[in-house]
């Protein structure tokens, strides 16, 4: 095929990849990981899509990626579970319209052998105590999540200065919840993590439940647009339409109609 | 239209053609005219192929100057054409290799499939048009080589030493198709080491020793009486491999 | 072994149900890749057709430099790209953040070098076969450069094989610049890298399996096509 023939071809096909996305109404939102891997976000939005007309496009990242690339301007809702970062970045004036809507819990995991004994236990603070007096296997995620920045919290108010007294128990992945229960299932190490993740992941092995019910365990998650005023691009109609649906009654009891294996796994929390 | 002016004479003066160390070609001044065959003669190593590259433009020279009567401008259709001692063809058929060269000396292409064909047919090789031109045996594809020269009315024809590699009967072959060229008024440059085939062929034998013209005579005179002790020494065989 | 066994029957299963999920997913790959080659290949072959035939000042530094980039991470290609497209950055206002526009530049970033460098090989060597001939023809720079280009497109043809093997396997580019995004930016690789990280394995290494057919077969095609041709032109 000659040359002007092919440059045709290759820019014809460019251009077709192009209008994919310009004939939709969608928007685009930064959420985490631990929210897109227990499928709520599967079950969530094509209601919203049904009701709305809108598609929500959803890039799940750490919290705290997903907050950088808000504040970067790359989305036009934010969706995480971190209420100190969301703070930070409200205060920062990258968001508008901040609204917690949704709580679910984290669990600490490991394995049926307990070696540090913590199963039953009700207390986060004093199995994390059990765990390192025991130097048993602890991955971390350590990847700015909403997740890591609770176990950093439960660490320090448990009086363990992790970053003086972590060794080489404490495994450190730098990666999200799916595989760093992965690495946890094949070290057959203690992990924290949220419960919808858990509910969803597969590859278990020999890891179990073994901490529940703390009051302190309980995540918080909250919705907000990001500040038009910053970036103007934003989609900020079709946006709050989002935001203002989430904590809406409609919205509230989709969230609480989400089940897995007849578990509820996030809890409806908005207050006006 | 304007009539052509000729290319040749050729002209060379004092060219040198310098490769690390040696001289390949040895200040050569010569001038080369329409109408007698030339073949270039010498040992191996001698600067016979180098010469011709550097006559057909395929090689600047170090120093020195090579003039044709008429200069060659870059885009303009090419007056003399090169076989090779090894033909190289496009991977297309037969008669589509001479089209090519048809094509670029801007031949229109309602003309380029009949000339082609007509080239074939002067070299007997009409019955492999539409054959892939590299499944032909050497023999065939120097045949193939020759016509699409032709096809291209060259002044001057340079042949790089055209039989080396082909049998007997593939060499009578294309002895046969280059006198029919001459005939057809192309001047005819060859160089080769076959000393038979320089007296076939020659009407004027130009002997090249070490990169320098040692002797230039007419090919009688040049293989009954040579001049030179250097073309004495290479026909009595007894010229070392320079 | 188990979950191997598992994967293959996975494997058989979403492709045998022409499972619709998997079908978006496939098709989205196979356009994304296929363009991303297309495009490079359009820019690359001239790219190496310049590089063999040309006489400049740092030839050889470029020659050197190209090869290198074969090597280039995709993850960092990625990177760089995601922060062109993003909208703090200077392409920003086009919009092409998570959209398979972006996946398609990213990816003709990566395999361009690839396919430059291999045709680059290619078409030197086949220089060195045709130049003097070629030359005598009076056929000189771009008709001498397209002509070589054109005879040798079967070997071109394994240069840009190359080129669609690195896009189809690679994740780390598509995965920072697409976003995952569920029917938008989700291909085979950034699939199997979610189901790995939710744990099912299986499904994973079904889809692996999958991908690597789909690959296999492409190779097949291209081969059996170079064969016929080859029969045909010597």
């Amino acid at each position: 095929m000659d040359l002007k023939r092919r440059i045709v071809l290759a820019a014809a096909l460019a251009a077709a990849a192009l209008p994919l996305a310009a004939q939709e109404k969608y928007i685009t939102v930064a959420s985490t990981t631990s929210t897109e891997q227990s499928g709520l976000f599967g079950y969530l939005l094509p209601i919203f899509e049904k009701e709305t007309g809108i598609k929500v496009r959803v890039v799940a990242l750490g919290t705290g990626q997903a907050l950088d690339m808000a504040r970067r301007g790359d989305a036009d809702v934010v969706f995480v579970h971190d209420p100190a970062a969301e703070k930070k970045f409200m205060d920062e004036g990258f968001g508008v319209d901040y609204k917690q809507v949704m709580y679910n819990d984290f669990v600490v995991i490991g394995p049926k052998s307990d070696p540090a004994k913590v199963a039953g236990g009700k207390d986060v603070l004093a199995a994390l105590k059990k765990i390192e007096a025991s130097k048993a296997p602890f991955v971390s995620r350590a990847d700015k999540s909403g997740t890591h920045a609770a176990e950093l919290r439960y660490w320090k108010s448990a009086g363990v200065d992790i970053d003086a007294q972590k060794g080489p128990w404490y495994k450190e992945t730098g990666s999200g919840m799916g595989p760093a229960l992965n690495t946890a299932s094949s070290l057959n190490a203690y992990i924290l993590a949220d419960r919808g993740t858990w509910l969803a992941f597969k590859n278990r092995g020999d890891l179990t439940i073994l901490v529940e019910g703390d009051k302190q365990l309980f995540n918080q998650y909250g919705i907000m647009l990001v500040n038009p005023a910053k970036h103007p691009h934003v989609k900020k109609d079709l946006g709050m339409t989002f935001v203002n649906w989430v904590a809406s009654p409609a919205g509230q009891q989709a969230i609480a109609g989400y089940k897995v294996g007849g578990e509820q796994l996030f809890f409806p929390n908005y207050k006006r | 239209m304007r009539a052509p002016t000729s290319i040749l004479p050729l002209v060379l003066e004092d060219v040198s053609f310098v490769a690390g160390e040696r001289a390949i070609v040895d200040r050569v001044s010569l001038v080369l005219d329409a109408g007698p065959r030339t073949i270039i003669l010498g040992p191996n190593g001698a600067g016979k192929s180098v010469l011709m590259r550097l006559c057909h433009g395929l090689l600047a020279p170090t120093s020195g100057r090579i003039e044709w009567a008429s200069p060659e401008r870059p885009g303009e259709r090419r007056r003399q054409a090169m076989v090779f001692q090894r033909p190289v063809m496009l991977r297309r058929s037969a008669i589509a290799n001479i089209e090519y060269a048809l094509g670029i000396a801007g031949i229109l292409a309602i003309e380029r499939t009949r000339q082609a064909r007509a080239a074939l047919e002067g070299v007997g090789l009409a019955h492999l048009a539409e054959r892939p031109a590299r499944v032909l045996s050497g023999g065939e594809q120097q045949r193939l080589a020759l016509a699409r020269a032709w096809a291209l009315r060259p002044e001057v024809l340079f042949l790089d030493e055209p039989t080396a590699s082909l049998d007997p009967s593939a060499t009578a072959e294309v002895e046969r198709i280059i006198e029919v060229i001459r005939a057809a008024g192309t001047k005819i440059v060859m160089c080769t080491h076959n000393l038979g085939q320089a007296r076939r062929l020659g009407d004027e034998i130009l002997f090249l020793h070490q990169g320098r013209l040692a002797e230039r005579a007419p090919v009688d005179r040049f293989f009954d009486q040579p001049a030179s002790p250097e073309a004495q020494a290479f026909l009595k065989g007894e010229l070392p491999w320079t | 072994m188990g979950t191997i066994l598992h994967a293959i029957g996975e494997a058989a299963g979403l492709v045998l149900t022409l499972d619709p999920k998997l079908v978006e997913i496939v098709v989205l790959s196979i356009t994304v890749s296929l363009s991303a080659v297309a495009l490079a290949t359009v820019l690359a072959l001239p790219l190496g057709a310049v590089i063999a035939v040309g006489k400049f000042p740092g030839r050889q530094t470029i020659i050197v430099v190209l090869n290198a980039l074969m090597g280039l991470p995709p993850v960092v290609v990625g990177l760089v790209v995601y922060l062109l497209l993003s909208r703090a950055g200077p392409l920003g206002p086009m919009g092409l953040l998570f959209t398979p526009a972006a996946m398609v530049i990213a990816q003709t970033i990566l395999i361009l070098p690839i396919i430059a460098a291999l045709a680059r090989q290619a078409i030197e060597d086949a220089w060195r076969e045709y130049q003097e001939q070629l030359r005598s023809l009076g056929a000189g720079g771009w008709t001498a450069a397209l002509t070589l280009v054109w005879d040798i497109r079967f070997s071109l043809l394994t240069a840009v094989l190359a080129g669609v093997g690195r896009a189809a396997a690679e994740v780390g580019a598509v995965m920072i610049v697409g976003g995952n995004i569920d029917g938008v930016t989700r291909v085979m690789t950034t699939t199997i890298a979610l189901e790995t990280s939710k744990g099912d394995l299986p499904l994973a290494l079904g889809l692996g399996i999958v991908l690597v057919v789909l690959i296999l077969l492409l190779n097949a095609a291209a081969y059996s096509f170079k064969e016929v041709a080859q029969r045909r032109y010597g």
